[in-house]
């Protein structure tokens, strides 16, 4: 497996179109994605559309495949330059990832832009290991990280198991009205 | 469309949210936002619901509060419309030994520098008071309100704590 520093988006080959972000209660975002071929030319460009779309959003720090209407196992990430995060890896496309290890749990509140008035508190480990391959060349890939940019990669990979934050929020009372839009 | 406020409070057992929530059911009433807890032991339950008239309702519900150890009070509203995010969001926390005036000292400040509570929890349990709140201010006012708050609970003889509810968006 190699290490992902390094990787670009350019590696995709394709400047990727931006695509309207489904919201819930659509069906797509509770539904389980099925695992992807990498190297399938379709996955490659709908990895292009994630970064693309992901770019134009302001604030948005990851978008997974049934974010615009797909079920997949493939998201974006980039936490680049976000106070919270502390490894960065920069822009990050991923195929069928999994948590492999996940440690050191702590609360944050998340907003979704999927759940475009709600934010949650929602538990999640400040240092995971993900294993997944990489679109376009299918190499599987090993990524240990944490803080901000471990929230954000379980985040994702919810999405593309079929979850919300909502689906983990701490009790009852752990959701709220979002007052802030960026 | 308008709106109806419904309180239900008392003795708690399990089923009242399945009783109450069917009563409005056959009504046609549509349950929009609510909140359940239980304080000290009593059942409370404060929602918001669509649809019926307000005398419908309670009638629904009498049955319900027949034996003295509920009570359920229905009252019509306008269509409130959320008021914009007039500030920063921020979370205070308070607590402390218990004694008369907490909440008053501590809500006033942020009263008196234009802050508006959006959510509000206190609990007592054995000599410990505790509250939290959160709470918009107005920009750029949160050090002179957590100076302010200090003061008052240098007063109390409480602890308080004022610090930005983050959200990060994913």
């Amino acid at each position: 497996m190699s290490p992902l520093h390094g990787w670009t988006p350019e590696a995709l080959g394709d400047a990727g179109e931006v695509l309207p972000v489904v919201t819930a209660p659509d069906a797509v975002l509770s539904r389980p994605g099925p695992e992807v071929d990498p190297s399938d030319p379709k996955v490659v460009r709908l990895a292009a559309d994630l970064l693309a779309t992901m770019r134009v959003s302001p604030g948005c720090v990851g978008l997974a495949a049934p974010q615009v209407g797909v079920a997949a196992q493939v998201f974006v990430v980039d936490v680049s330059g976000h106070p919270k995060a502390a490894t960065v890896h920069g822009a990050i496309a991923l195929c069928n990832a999994k948590v492999v290890e996940a440690s050191r749990w702590r609360p944050g509140r998340e907003g979704c832009m999927s759940v475009p008035d709600l934010t949650g508190d929602v538990k999640r480990a400040a240092r995971v290991v993900v294993e997944a391959a990489l679109p376009g060349t299918g190499e599987p890939v090993r990524l240990t990280t944490d803080a901000f940019e471990a929230r954000a990669l379980q985040h994702e990979i919810d999405h593309c198991a079929g979850l919300l934050f909502l689906d983990r929020v701490a009790g009852a009372h752990a959701i709220h009205q979002r007052k802030v839009y960026l | 469309m308008s709106e109806l406020a419904i309180t239900v409070i008392g003795h708690d057992r399990p089923g009242i949210v399945a009783d109450v929530s069917e009563a409005l059911a056959r009504l046609g009433a549509n349950l929009t936002d609510s909140t359940m807890t239980r304080l000290r032991g009593h059942f409370t339950w404060t929602l918001v619901c669509t649809g019926p008239a307000a005398p419908e309702a309670d009638a629904a519900l009498a049955p319900l509060a027949a034996d003295g150890r509920l009570l359920a009070t229905v009252r019509e509203v306008g269509s409130e419309v959320e008021a914009a995010a007039a500030g920063e969001p921020y979370i205070m926390s308070v607590h402390g030994a218990d004694r008369l005036g907490i909440v008053a000292a501590v809500t006033r400040v942020l009263a008196e520098a234009g802050g508006n509570i959006t959510d509000l929890t206190t609990r007592l349990t054995g000599p410990l008071y505790v509250l939290v709140a959160e709470v918009d201010l107005p920009s750029g006012t949160a050090d002179a309100v957590a100076k302010r708050l200090a003061e008052a609970a240098a007063g109390l003889d409480v602890e308080v704590t004022l610090r930005p509810a983050e959200m990060d968006v994913l």
